[in-house]
């Protein structure tokens, strides 16, 4: 039976963690994505060149113009029985979409999965990562939030997967858009970004903050932070690393001056190398770091800046 | 406007839990519990809403064991007016729980119902958007700020890249999320009074809702262990290592 994959995407791109989403859907089946979306023909034109993904279901419709759950769902569940399992990414639009997909099929969701072990069960972190469970799901249609950090980006080829057009469904007019800030940042986006630089308390100003920026500018990287940090008004949300915020996994993650609770490190531990800086040697993220530097921030970090010059 | 609120008792978030030695789950013996850290601001926003003159009722649900009472209580300090517990000893999954709360909330028509957007347990952020799903109304999830019109609601969502505000008719389902306010503590008076208001017990089969899990859990696991790495003397040494040994920049 084929699987549905819903694409995460703007209109006009679409979010990477929607390959890594493909890949997890390729050990289930027959890969197919939809595109609901409001004149997202570039969306399309992307995903339809993807290994993997063997049809393209493009509903363009001013109703899916901005993502809105209410009526997304109508339409994800209205062709969900066609479909063994149906999965989108772990970020905020996938959990926002999918559990309301799940009900209205009358069928449980098995949140950010980790790991396949076969057609009904998986593994998914609990606790804030604390422990990992294998869950068997006996429902006919699995719905699926998938965590992209953990599986490998589908890459793109030159076979062009067929694209059907499908007629919007009807839905409750309950929802409506009204607006979006969306954080403006040259620098790359902090779930895909090979660097992460992270901050914690221990910055102990919003000007010292401007330290790591600095710092991840060297290295291309995007800028993160602990709860703390983002409780203390030194970074925007957005911007929060954790169990209840973004989970990364990038070839080096830089933890500075944060103690490394167990809610941050659920956001952080599969990164490739670690990199702690604190000022306490007994400092829990001391514990995960691959390279710790027991040392005062304030001047670490200006001198592995200027070290980063040579 | 009556308000519910869900409430779910779970570990204390300073808790470090431990898997259970013959990984059938987690060792909850003697560990200390706590209400759900985002039903508390789901809790303390419906309070609010009442203080300003918003709200008429605020009426708080919790599912589970008999100990559940105590959540409820919390709850109950710290402002809500009256409580239900929907009493079960099986383990109730999200879908589960969604329904026992349409049962609820037919009976008692609020005008909003307002939940934690996960719990820290499960990790599942599942629950609000079922609820809604189930009604048909509209939800608002990942909330950092409510404001209520004539007869809708706006509410600002923390997303991926920044925040969105959107609409919502009334009736509708709120999630929140860590900034949507900074719950109270709780005085003495108010924990003393809480103990005389109304707290009624039910169960899913007074309430007409099958509540066997969809969900088996097979395994529960320790996740692999990294593997501390090492301390570097300065920071000359940490770049070298990061050039020369891990070769990450």
């Amino acid at each position: 039976m084929n699987v549905l994959v819903i694409a995460e995407h703007d209109n006009t791109a679409l979010r990477p963690s929607t390959l890594n989403t493909v890949t997890a859907a390729s050990q289930l089946g027959e890969v197919v994505v939809l595109v609901a979306g409001y004149e997202c023909q570039a969306v399309v034109d992307e995903i339809a060149v993807v290994k993997g993904v063997t049809r393209v279901l493009l509903s363009d419709d001013i109703a899916y113009a901005n993502g809105l759950a209410e009526p997304l769902a109508e339409l994800v569940a209205g062709i969900g029985a066609g479909y063994s399992h149906l999965l989108a990414p772990a970020g905020t639009f996938g959990k926002n979409l999918m559990p309301r997909v799940a009900a209205l099929l009358d069928v449980a969701q098995v949140s950010e999965i980790t790991g396949i072990v076969d057609a009904d069960t998986f593994k998914r972190p609990i606790y804030a990562g604390s422990a990992i469970a294998t869950v068997h799901s006996s429902d006919a249609i699995k719905v699926l939030t998938v965590r992209s950090t953990v599986f490998d980006a589908a890459g793109s080829g030159t076979d062009q997967a067929p694209v059907e057009p499908l007629d919007a469904a009807q839905a409750p007019d309950v929802s409506a858009f009204v607006s979006r800030e969306l954080t403006q940042s040259d620098r790359p986006d902090l779930t895909t970004a090979r660097v992460v630089v992270s901050g914690g308390r221990g910055l102990g100003s919003r000007e010292n903050f401007a330290m790591l920026e600095a710092l991840a500018d060297k290295l291309g990287g995007a800028i993160g932070a602990s709860r703390a940090a983002v409780d203390a008004g030194y970074v925007s949300n957005d911007c929060q690393v954790g169990q209840t915020g973004k989970i990364v996994a990038p070839d080096i993650y830089f933890a500075i001056g944060m103690s490394g609770a167990i809610q941050h490190l659920a956001g952080m531990k599969e990164s490739k190398v670690i990199v702690a800086i604190n000022k306490d040697e007994d400092a829990p993220i001391f514990e995960v770091a691959d390279y710790g530097l027991v040392a005062d921030l304030l001047e670490a970090v200006p001198a592995l800046n200027e070290a980063l010059n040579n | 406007m009556k308000i519910l609120v869900s409430v779910k008792r779970v570990v204390d978030a300073n808790v470090a839990v431990r898997v259970k030695a013959d990984n059938t789950g987690i060792d909850l013996a003697n560990v200390k519990m706590a209400i759900n850290p985002f039903d508390e601001i789901a809790v303390e926003a419906a309070v609010r809403l009442k203080e300003a003159g918003a709200a008429s009722e605020v009426l708080a649900v919790s599912m589970g064991a008999k100990s559940c009472q105590e959540t409820l209580r919390t709850a109950l300090a710290m402002g809500a007016d009256r409580a239900i517990l929907v009493e079960s000893d099986i383990e109730l999954q999200p879908l589960a729980i969604a329904k026992l709360l349409r049962s609820i909330i037919e009976k008692e028509q609020p005008d909003m119902v307002i939940l934690g957007k996960q719990a820290i347990d499960d990790d599942n952020n599942q629950t609000g958007q079922m609820l809604a799903a189930l009604l048909g109304w509209g939800q608002g999830t990942f909330a950092s700020d409510i404001e209520i019109k004539d007869g809708r609601i706006d509410v600002t969502r923390e997303i991926d890249g920044g925040v969105e505000t959107l609409g919502l008719k009334l009736p509708a389902v709120i999630t929140t999320d860590l900034r949507l306010n900074e719950p109270r503590y709780v005085k003495l008076p108010n924990i003393m009074k809480a103990k005389k208001k109304p707290l009624d017990i039910t169960t899913p089969q007074e309430l007409g809702v099958d509540p066997a899990p969809r969900l088996k859990t097979v395994n529960v696991e320790e996740p692999p262990k990294r593997s501390g790495g090492i301390k570097v003397a300065d920071v000359a040494e940490l770049v070298d290592k990061l050039r020369n040994e891990a070769r990450v920049i």
